[in-house]
């Protein structure tokens, strides 16, 4: 099963929801992350990011915590609900360290606080992607007790 | 407001003022009415005391003259009853008896004589030539002749000097005889003379003429209708002493003390200036007096001093106060504008990660190598284009801040509400956006201008932005900022559609330290400085609230009405807060 995934990872691209209300923001990461073997669905809303989760599967989230919609803290909660496998890595703004707390005891995989380097998110992504075929191994054997 | 001020404002010197009348007040009434009572009760007893005293010393008197007159008429009876008539009137008889008389009494008995009915001596005995008088035409004759016994006025006589007669009427050989006694004056007004007390009390004895009957110590012409009325008050009262205060002839108060004698024919007069009689009450009152007034002086003293120390001591905590007010004012609009920044960060992060991104993407593009075809050259113009519009962005919103910060200081100055309102709503909206609060203002254009610190005002607005932001951040809302001129007034009201407060908490919402945000979260602070903020401008903040409906805080500014000095808006500032 194990091998499967990793070739499956290596030879795909990872598929990232990116979701960010900054629309110059998502443009210009999407493409960036784009030449590094991302593949970014971008959602410039909660609303728009429930709907794409719901149509589609991804490997990993990134989701900014301030959005004009709704409150990026029910964004990730009901991610969670929705895919509980799938890791949320947040983005927040300075001074957020609560909110980043909390995200985390909801169940974000990590965050970032904006503005950050790229070679940093793409670092967390790629640990993401990781950590989630590694507990998948861990859950299915869980499961299967 | 200048709290360093060493000199007393008008608000402290009339504070001084009322506290030392207070302290006057409270002080001196009781020791004024305390001692008038003391004063007048001691008084009242004392003039009781001194009544008393003279009565009795009166009436002492009184028995003893009344008592000195029957015995000597005693005497004389003795003399006719006890001895053979008609020996007594044989002249060496008369004369022996005469000297045991005076061997037994003293000189109080002068001479001895027998009158018959005719009113001619035919006897007598002593120093002087009397032998042959004849008293038929003298008045005391004539009452002796009809009374078995009878004492007479003092009277001149025949010898020429002041003295009086007990006569003793005798029925012999069926005749009338009279044995007449002559009293030595000096022996008897003795009896009076002793009666002296103090430096203006003596005695006298008046007869129903109102004629002396004995030499009084002061020559005075005795009043006659007074006496009149003393002998009638005591005949009618049938009492012994009768006390009176009164006038004399020469108007000065006098005590009269007087009682009958000799059955009602003399008057004893004791009569004494009521000030000497009340030396000492007076003395007394004289001391008392004078220790009131020192006694008031030092309380005036102390009133004075200890008002001035206490009022000195008020104005150094109300100016301690007013730092501190200060302080806290200050410490709020750091939080206030902490919590501004916080916003402005998130939307300065924004642009700035754009930028970031952008730079980066041009990097990526560089390091491909591709940079030559048409396409590139877009792609790059684009991404510089937008890094200009973006770092644009920035720098409207640092300008922002900017023309937020440079208004620090808490100086008063004259300046519209209007535009200060704007600003504060643009530099909200981000936050508003992000709360999903609609930001609506109803501003007035022409509203007049106030006189008040800008930057405190801000603080304020400031303050109820934020909670009102606050209170609408889960399910967002309307914030409506409303600016009018209502009644000589500016009105601005704030008021969002949120959750509402609780009545429990909306009567101590402006109290300091209250707060219902979870700890660490408040210094429940915002809401009182905003209170003490308005108040100090001598404006007023209230708040109306109704759960689910929204709340709504209204500030009422005073328009700054015309060159006004300040010193008296530092007054109406004091008084407002000391309250």
């Amino acid at each position: 099963m194990e091998p499967t995934r990793k070739n499956h990872h290596d030879s795909k691209a990872i598929r990232l929801l990116l979701v960010d209300d900054e629309k110059g923001f998502v443009d210009v990461l999407s493409k960036r992350l784009a030449k590094r073997n991302i593949q970014t669905t971008r959602a410039h809303s909660g609303t728009e990011g429930i709907r794409l989760l719901r149509r589609s599967d991804f490997d990993v989230a990134v989701l900014d915590l301030k959005l004009e919609d709704m409150d990026g803290i029910e964004i990730l909660k009901i991610f969670k609900k929705m895919d509980p496998d799938m890791p949320v890595i947040m983005l927040t703004g300075h001074g957020s360290e609560k909110a980043s707390r909390e995200g985390m005891h909801h169940g974000a995989f990590d965050y970032l606080t904006k503005p950050h380097e790229l070679a940093e998110l793409v670092a967390k992504i790629n640990e993401a992607v990781r950590h989630r075929e590694k507990t998948d191994g861990n859950d299915e054997t869980a499961s299967s007790r | 407001m200048n709290p360093k001020s060493t000199s007393l404002t008008p608000y402290y010197r009339t504070l001084t003022r009322n506290i030392v009348l207070l302290v006057m007040v409270i002080s001196l009434a009781p020791m004024v009415i305390v001692t008038g009572i003391i004063l007048n009760q001691f008084s009242a007893s004392y003039h009781e005391k001194v009544f008393a005293h003279l009565e009795e010393l009166v009436l002492k008197h009184k028995r003893n003259i009344d008592g000195f007159l029957v015995e000597k008429l005693e005497n004389i009876r003795f003399l006719v009853e006890d001895v053979d008539f008609g020996k007594l009137q044989q002249e060496d008889m008369l004369a022996e008896h005469l000297s045991r008389l005076q061997s037994a009494y003293g000189t109080v008995f002068v001479d001895l004589g027998i009158v018959n009915e005719a009113g001619q001596q035919i006897a007598y005995a002593g120093p002087f030539k009397l032998g042959n008088a004849r008293y038929a035409d003298a008045e005391w004759f004539k009452q002796a002749i009809h009374n078995p016994y009878y004492t007479s006025d003092v009277f001149l006589g025949l010898r020429g000097s002041p003295h009086f007669i007990i006569t003793v009427r005798k029925p012999w050989q069926g005749k009338n005889y009279i044995l007449r006694a002559t009293i030595d004056f000096v022996s008897f007004n003795r009896l009076v003379e002793q009666v002296r007390i103090g430096e203006t009390g003596f005695a006298y004895i008046l007869n129903r003429e109102g004629q002396f009957q004995t030499k009084p110590i002061f020559d005075f012409t005795p009043t006659r209708d007074i006496y009149d009325r003393y002998f009638a008050t005591l005949e009618r009262m049938e009492k012994e002493v009768e006390i009176q205060e009164r006038l004399d002839g020469t108007g000065v108060k006098c005590l009269y003390v007087s009682a009958l004698l000799k059955n009602g024919d003399w008057l004893l007069v004791y009569k004494q200036v009521s000030n000497d009689a009340f030396s000492n009450l007076h003395n007394a009152q004289i001391i008392a007096i004078v220790f009131f007034i020192l006694g008031g002086i030092v309380i005036v003293a102390l009133a004075i001093s200890m008002s001035a120390k206490m009022v000195r001591r008020i104005a150094t905590s109300d100016t301690e106060k007013e730092i501190m007010n200060q302080q806290v004012i200050e410490t709020g609009k750091l939080a206030s504008v902490g919590e501004l920044a916080a916003g402005i960060a998130h939307e300065i992060n924004n642009p700035v990660a754009i930028m970031v991104e952008e730079a980066g993407w041009l990097q990526d593009l560089m390091a491909d190598g591709a940079f030559e075809s048409e396409e590139d050259i877009k792609e790059f113009e684009r991404a510089l284009n937008q890094i200009r519009v973006q770092g644009r962005r920035c720098k409207e919103i640092t300008h922002k801040l900017l023309s937020f910060a440079r208004k620090t200081d808490s100086r008063i100055e004259d300046f519209e509400v209007g535009p200060l309102l704007e600003e504060l709503v643009s530099l909200s909206a981000q936050r508003a956006k992000y709360s999903n609060v609609e930001l609506v203002t109803h501003l007035d254009e022409k509203l007049p201008a106030i006189s008040a610190s800008q930057s405190e005002l801000q603080q304020v607005f400031l303050n109820l932005i934020n909670n009102a932001l606050d209170a609408m951040e889960k399910a967002g809302g309307v914030l409506e900022i409303n600016a009018h001129q209502n009644d000589g007034k500016i009105v601005i009201e704030v008021a969002d559609n949120g959750p509402g407060i609780p009545k429990a908490n909306l009567a101590r919402i402006f109290d300091p330290f209250f707060t219902t945000k979870p700890v660490g979260s408040g210094t429940g602070l915002g809401l009182s400085i905003c209170y003490g903020i308005i108040h100090k401008m001598g404006g007023e903040i209230a708040v109306k609230s109704a759960v689910d409906v929204g709340t709504t805080f209204s500030i009422r500014l005073p328009i700054k009405t015309s060159e006004s000095d300040d010193p008296e808006t530092e007054e109406t500032v004091s008084e407002t807060e000391n309250q």
